[in-house]
């Protein structure tokens, strides 16, 4: 009997423990139950170690990411954003449960992702591309054939590069950040991930000079703002805001701002790319 | 369920944890078990060298372990485990290295395990072999480490199974084990994440579950009852 009793205590606490674990956040405030329009604070998911795209430094949040977010915001109506650290394997679950609102973090739009989540977008096309020595010869993934690539376990870039170079000798590392270090110090040919992020390596001042983007996207890569499944309103009126921040040139000033430092061009076949209807 | 099974080499995950489980346990055994012995023997170097191991190993992170074997031990050090022209050398090299680093890392915790059992063993015993003129090593192998071994069974198979679900810290360099299987799942099927999350969990209760049931009932019968 006390056995029993000692044993249902421990496993409230455990439990407990476990929960108080996944629930608080840095966020403060008010918790959960967020969406819609209507309040004036939102949550945004976003990366925080993302240089170009979504960096944050000390209390500062900078990138593309970050630029779009706060215009579309705007829009919407929220004076605080409350930016929130999205990890790519937690997005769909910091959605799922409120705990963001909108997810502006490289988040490309696929079919898998919709059964749980839905995307307003896209606001950006970005291509896998390859970011080697500055004296390397690599020109595109046929270059790649015996040569060391490099890329984050688990991730679609991985994925990718093994269907497109079967043979490829790859190294994955939890972070890009390892990546880059690897290819500077010349252990390793070439990291592989979406051009826009391979930018903002090429443009860190520890790398200027010794890394550089190869330039030959091989994949789409639809860059969309994720929402909470079905709400169409809010998709919307995201997209909305995508629309008048194409039109009135600030998605331009942002691009610039940030890409324009790297060197970076942005395909303009497909940018500003064409908003997906909402569903 | 199936669908995962289809997409991903989700058996070859589970294999490779397997196996880096096995090799790793059989080398921490072998290390742990040299360092216990130099921490007990009668020469100060031995005891200092053996004590400095456990307390620098034991209170490194396994990340950075693992993170050190792959970028100052293969790249800066080119101490290559693989043939490196390969076209596999890396994944190779990450297999090996992910061994080695678990090996070391968890020896520190095997030698404290059988330390632990080296002290249940009264200190009579050995004053009393010392008595009958055996030496440091043999009444090391024939008195002290033979019971020693039986009481350190617990403490054993908590390393092991702490062990095996540390394997999972390999996919930090590239290894393609379990974790690294759920990574991909759930960049690539987000709706298949509680799915993931079940087979994996799953997988790692069949693993362990078993050894610990088993060494636990091992230990009650292999106990020397005093």
């Amino acid at each position: 009997m006390i056995t029993r009793r000692i044993g249902a205590a421990a496993f409230t606490l455990v439990l407990a423990a476990g929960l108080a674990a996944c629930g608080s956040d840095d966020g403060g405030g008010d918790d959960g139950a967020g969406g819609g329009a209507g309040g004036e604070s939102i949550k945004v998911g976003i990366k925080f170690d993302q240089p170009g795209l979504g960096l944050k430094e000390g209390n500062t949040y900078t990138g593309f990411d970050v630029d779009v977010a706060n215009y579309v915001a705007k829009e919407l109506g929220k004076t605080d954003v409350q930016f929130v650290q999205a990890p790519s394997k937690q997005r769909e679950d910091l959605i799922a449960t409120g705990q963001v609102d909108l997810i502006f973090a490289t988040y490309s739009i696929t079919d898998e992702r919709k059964q749980k989540v839905s995307f307003a977008g896209p606001y950006f096309i970005a291509g896998q591309d390859l970011l080697v020595a500055t004296d390397s010869t690599i020109k595109g993934p046929k270059d790649l054939d015996g040569k060391k690539l490099c890329s984050v376990t688990g991730s679609t870039s991985a994925d990718n590069v093994k269907k497109e170079v079967p043979g490829v000798n790859l190294q994955e590392f939890d972070t890009y950040s390892k990546c880059a270090e690897a290819v500077s110090k010349g252990q390793l040919d070439a990291l592989t991930t979406d051009d826009t992020i391979l930018a903002g390596y090429a443009a860190q001042d520890q790398y200027k000079g010794t890394l550089k983007v190869v330039g030959a996207p091989f994949s789409e890569e639809r860059y969309g703002v994720g929402l909470k499944k079905g709400d169409t309103a809010l998709c919307e009126d995201v997209n909305k805001a995508l629309t008048k921040m194409v039109e009135d040139g600030a998605w331009d000033k942002a691009v610039e701002a940030n890409f324009g430092p790297a060197g970076f061009k942005v395909d303009a076949k497909t940018n500003p790319p064409k908003l997906d209807a909402c569903s | 369920m199936n669908e995962l099974f289809q997409q991903f080499d989700v058996w070859g995950a589970f294999w490779l944890t397997i196996k880096l489980a096995a090799f790793s346990l059989v080398g921490a055994m072998v290390i742990g078990t040299i360092v216990a012995i130099m921490r007990v023997s009668p020469v100060a170097m031995f005891r200092f060298v053996g004590a400095a191991y456990v307390n620098i190993i034991r209170n490194t992170p396994l990340t950075l372990i693992l993170t050190f074997t792959i970028f100052v031990m293969l790249y800066d050090l080119g101490i290559n485990l693989a043939d490196e022209a390969s076209p596999t050398s890396i994944a190779d090299n990450g297999v090996r290295w992910a061994i080695v680093g678990l090996a070391v890392y968890h020896a520190a915790f095997v030698c404290e395990a059988i330390r632990s059992g080296i002290n249940t063993v009264p200190p009579g015993q050995a004053e009393a072999a010392r008595s009958l003129g055996l030496t440091f090593t043999q009444n090391l192998t024939n008195v002290v480490l033979p019971q020693a071994l039986r009481g350190a069974i617990t403490p054993l198979a908590s390393v092991t199974i702490a062990l095996i679900k540390n394997t999972t810290v390999a996919a930090a360099i590239g290894v393609a084990e379990t974790a690294a299987l759920m990574s991909s799942a759930i960049e690539l099927r987000a709706d298949l994440n509680y799915v993931t999350f079940a087979l994996v969990a799953g997988f790692f209760i069949i693993v362990t579950l078993p050894i610990g049931i088993g060494l636990t009932s091992l230990s009650r019968r292999m106990a020397v009852k005093r």
